[in-house]
Parts: C-alpha cells; structure tokens; sequence
C-alpha cells in the first residue's frame, strides 16, 4: 500500500504542474491592467508604473512565468499583490474554515444521502421511494447560491434563529453546511439508491436470505455494504463539485474561508493569490481521490493495488 | 416413508406488464425423509421457482397463489407467519445455488459467510460460531480450513465455493437440502466431486434432498425418485428406477431419448423433441406437450390430464388413464 500511495503521490506531480501552467494563462487572459486595479482609481500613470514594475508585470509573459515556477519549485508560492503578504501564510490561515465547511458538508451528506438512498431502495416503489425521488430531484436541480439564499431569508431573516454570516459561532457553520451539502445530498442518495436496487438483485443476497438471516441485517450487513462501492467513487468525484460550490457558499454567508479569498483575490486582479489558491484546491481534489481509492480497497477485498 | 415435503397444487405466478406468467402452475411433489427426488425438466418449466417457493423466497411480482399447500414436517409454510418461517429456512430446509461464482458475497470472508449461518439459528458467540465453520468446512472436505476461513470468496475455485456453499447450508444439520443445479456451473471433474460429496453427506447425515437438474445423467447418480417437470406442471414421479426403465410420460419418454450415449450407431439416431417449450404467458389449453407429443390425439388438445396413477408411478397423460402404457425405457435405448 505505501508504495501505491507513493506513486500515486508522484504521478500528482505533473498534473500540479499542469494547473500551474493554467491557472498562470488564464490568469494572465483576463481583460484589465492588475497594476491598475492595485493602484486604485486616483492613481496617477507613475503610480501604476512603479507597481507595474515592482511585481513584474512590464516583463514579457514568458519571464514572468518561468520567475513563478522557479519560485514554485522551492514551495515559494509568492507574495500577494493587494496585501503583500505570503500568499501561503494567507491561504493557511483560511484554510481550516473551508476543510472543516467541506467535511462537514460531506459527513453530513453522506449520512443523509445515503440513508435516504437505503430508505428509498428497500421501499421500492412505495411511496417513501417516491416522494424521496423528488427531493433528491430537487436537491440536485437548485443551484447552491439559490439554496443558500432561501435559507438564510428563512432562517435569519424571518425565523431569526442561526446568523446569516460569519464563523464567529458553531451555529454559523450550520446554513452554510446545509447548502452546501444540500445538492450532494440528492447526488449521493440518487446514486445509492440504484446502487441498492442493484445489489439487492444479486445471487448472494438470496443465498443470505436463504440462511434465515433477519432481513435488516439482509440490508445492511449485506446490500449496503456492497452498494457503497461504487457510492464511494462518487463521493470521492463529488468532492470537486464541493469545491466549487464552497466559492459560492462562502461568499454568500461572508466565510473567511479559501473560497471568498478567490473571488476576492479574482475581483483585484491579485494573480499569485489566485494562481495559489487554484494550487491548493488541486492538491486538495488529488489528496481526496487518493484517499477514495484507499478507502474503495479497504472495502472491496478483491482490489488490491501492490 | 414418510412424507417430509409435501407440495400440493403449488401455483407461483408472476404479474408482469406483458401479463401474468404462470411459471409453476399446480406442481404436486413429495421429498420422503432422508432421500433424494430429482426435479428434471427444460429451462423454463418452473423448476427454480418451485424450489424458490418452497423456501419462501419468491419477491414481487412473483406470488403463490391461494390455494396452493407446502406442508413441511407437518406444518404448512404458507400459512406460518414470516418470523417462523425464517427460523424454519436456513435450519430446517436449507438451499444451495447454481452459481458458485456469485452466490457468496464478495466483501466478507467465506468463514464469516459459514458463521453467519450458524449464528442466524444458535446461540453462540463469534468464536463459537467460526470453530463450527472450521468444522464444517473439514466436513466438506475444503483442506486447511483454518487457514482458509479467512479466504475471500474470489481466491477459491467454483468448486471449492460451492463447497462453501454446501458447508453453510448443513451449519444447523436441516432435514431438506434444496440442491439448485448445484453443478451446471462446473467442470465434468469438479461436477462429480460435488456430486460424490453430496452422496456421502446424505449417507451420514441422513438429510433429504430436493436436487433440481437438466442432467439425466446427475439423475442417475443421486436420485432415489424423480419428478419430470414440463411447461409449470410435474407429468411424472416415481422411483428413478421405474421412470427410467419404463416412462409413463411420452415426455420423459422423449427426454431419455435425446440423451447422446456412447456406441449410438444410424439405426439408432439421436432423438429430438420437435418445438419449443410454450411460454407461460399463454399456455396451450389441454396437455401443454400435446403441440410437441408424437402420440398426441384430440382429446389431449382440449382436457389438461390429472395425474394418474400407474403402479408405482404418477403420469399425467391421458393413455395412462386405464393402465400402464408400452414404452422404451433407458435399457432399450442404451442396448
């Protein structure tokens, strides 16, 4: 197993070069001046040249670009435009509100996706399965920034019970956990739910009910266990959705989170913020693959990667 | 001999979209304590669903019918409530499939899977409960069993799974073993060790059991008695030695005729059943082998036939109505 992870942890090092090389040209296709942006709208032209020259931006495309990945080879991911700071240190500061965002989001997903899915699987085109289909429908059909803002009108505004920003307090992380689960919810139980059918159709499953065994511990020491393969890889894929809708999630409910640094950084044209909040998203999605393939052989016997 | 399964007018239909598919459609069957029937007959005649039955493991859209009786051990199953039922199957009437391949479950261990079935039925701990599994997988003769409990389903042969199978089905010592063409699956080799195997565990253990094939030839190594299924309905039962040597039933007659034997010369070709076995969405009113039936005349077009009985045999076809009829048995076709 070490050396699977090893490896794949080697084969991550090309692809990262290669959002580097992407985030830095996208970066640099965007219409408007950075040195512009950073020196403001009173500025005068000498103002905007000085800053021009003094992050390089007066230097032809491709020098700019083999200063970054030469910078970027040592783990030095640069200094942002608008605060001066390292941009590592701010991307680690905020790091910790979004990780704990996305787990949350996908504990909670997992829970609610799944059991929904078993629930909607066993009772099989009853009515339980059907009006569970809807939500999930639901779920996956509204926009994550459409949820969030429904909630916060209902729950802040109207309701007053859970704020409608900040991390300030546990409740605040609630409504942007909800929203953000909110369309891997319907995702997930979507995918266990046929996942179940499927695997309540197998030979093995007979052969268990067949040893007199009661019929919860049909379904859950049997189905779902079996049914979660596949789930698994979709969690694991999901992950990248989550991500996305983490930028919409916390700019919504102002989370000081990797997210809102993005867009802010994005709205100022602060391109080394940008380019390595990309990085750390990258890193993040490569990690969770790699996590859902270790967990995908700890639960299927028959995968085994050395 | 007493009567340990006793089925009676069983009718397990299933409702489709397309219909309703009359899969067994009033099968009568006997399994005598500690022997084996044989149920034989083409794909499609209703053989799986009438073991399924039995074991109460028929789902949507599939039903037995009102009307239908499975008295096992003196109780009928149809009319015992699911919690009894479940302490009946898998103790008292147990079943291996046809698949070894994927009759277990490939995310535990096969001594779990043995264990599971033991601890379904008794009160023992973990470690009780895999001691009898290593137990068990010695009886069957799986070598090293206390290494190889802890073997995935996928690191064994298909003859090794389905002794597997054969072990977790005889964990509580049940009185029946519903064999569903336990060796289709297999290697001629493999075949006839699981067949060899399954002999000696009924010889010592004494359990009955209820083995559904296409093989004449697993016939005639296991049977004590037969029953020829055909379109939903058992035609004949009797000891195998009667049914082979003298078939009642033009079909069993036929079927005994189309097996290829060694030495076969011109004078004596291979024969063949002309047609197809009818669906069970409509089945032929009448006999339903009457369209495929060489003796066939015009009253077996129009009176489904009960079965009669003909000395020690049953045979639903109407020349069997006053007495035995003259037919070749396997001693005339293997001469």
């Amino acid at each position: 197993m070490m050396g699977y992870v090893t490896r794949r942890l080697l084969i991550a090092v090309p692809t990262l070069v290669g959002v580097a090389v992407v985030s830095f040209l996208l970066m640099r296709l965007i219409p408007g001046d950075p040195a512009r942006v950073l020196a403001g709208p009173d500025a005068t032209a000498a103002d905007v040249e000085l800053i021009r020259r003094q992050f390089g931006f007066d230097k032809p495309v491709l020098n700019q670009f083999l200063d970054y990945m030469g910078r970027l080879a040592t783990g030095d991911l640069g200094r942002s435009a608008r605060t001066g700071d390292s941009v590592l240190a701010e991307i680690l500061a905020r790091l910790p509100y979004t990780v704990m965002l996305a787990v949350l989001a996908t504990l909670l997903a997992v829970l609610v996706g799944c059991t929904l899915g078993v629930i909607a699987a066993v009772r099989r085109e009853g009515l339980a399965d059907l009006v569970l289909s809807g939500l999930s429908v639901f779920g996956v059909s509204m926009p994550v920034y459409w949820v969030g803002l429904l909630l916060v009108i209902l729950f802040s505004v109207n309701l007053g019970w859970l704020p409608a920003a900040g991390a300030e307090s546990w409740q605040g992380y609630i409504l942007p956990t909800v929203t953000l689960s909110f369309f891997t919810i319907g995702f997930i139980s979507r995918q266990m739910r046929s996942a179940m059918v499927e695997t309540m159709e197998m030979d093995f499953i007979r052969t268990v009910r067949a040893k007199g065994v009661a019929r919860w511990a049909v379904v859950l020491r049997h189905a779902v266990r079996n049914a979660a393969l596949p789930v698994v890889t979709v969690i694991g894929l999901q992950f990248g959705q989550l991500l996305g809708g983490a930028v919409i999630t916390e700019t919504i409910f102002a989370w000081p989170g990797i997210g809102r640094l993005l867009v802010e950084s994005i709205g100022a044209r602060d391109f080394t913020t940008v380019q390595g909040a990309i990085l750390i998203f990258a890193v993040a999605l490569i990690l969770v693959n790699l996590l859902t393939d270790i967990v995908y052989a700890y639960i299927d016997p028959r995968i085994r990667y050395d | 001999m007493t009567a340990l399964l006793d089925v009676k007018n069983l009718r397990t239909h299933f409702h489709t979209t397309s219909g309703v598919y009359r899969a067994v459609d009033g099968v009568d069957l006997t399994v005598h304590a500690g022997r084996t029937l044989c149920v034989v007959g083409e794909s499609g005649s209703g053989k799986s669903v009438t073991a399924l039955s039995v074991m109460g493991l028929i789902d949507a859209p599939g039903q037995v019918q009102p009307g239908s009786e499975i008295v096992f051990d003196g109780r009928d199953l149809l009319r015992l409530p699911e919690r009894q039922l479940r302490s009946i199957r898998g103790r008292d009437i147990t079943m291996i499939f046809q698949e070894p391949m994927t009759s277990l479950d490939p995310v535990y261990t096969v001594g779990y899977q043995i264990a599971e079935a033991v601890r379904a039925h008794n009160d023992v701990d973990r470690k009780g409960a895999t001691e009898r599994a290593i137990e068990l997988m010695r009886l069957v003769g799986i070598p090293s069993p206390e290494r190889r409990i802890h073997d995935y389903p996928h690191q064994m042969s298909g003859g090794m799974r389905q002794r597997v199978m054969i072990a977790a089905a005889l964990s509580c010592d049940p009185k029946l073993l519903i064999a569903d063409e336990p060796t289709t699956a297999l290697d001629v080799t493999i075949q006839a060790q699981i067949l060899e195997l399954m002999k000696d565990l009924r010889d010592r253990l004494g359990t009955a059991i209820l083995m559904i094939t296409h093989d004449l030839g697993v016939v005639a190594e296991m049977a004590d008695d037969v029953a020829v299924m055909y379109a939903g309905k058992v035609v004949e039962t009797g000891s195998v030695t009667d049914v082979f040597n003298r078939p009642q039933h033009p079909y069993t007659e036929a079927l005994l005729q189309s097996v290829p034997v060694l030495g076969m010369s011109k004078e004596h070709p291979l024969r063949v059943i002309q047609g197809m076995v009818p669906s069970p969405l409509n089945w032929p009113t009448g006999c339903r082998f009457a369209p495929r039936c060489t003796e066939a005349f015009d009253r077996c077009r129009e009176e489904l036939p009960p079965l009669f009985t003909v000395d020690d045999q049953r045979s639903a076809c109407w020349l069997c109505e006053t007495g035995a009829r003259g037919s070749a048995g396997v001693e005339e076709i293997y001469r």
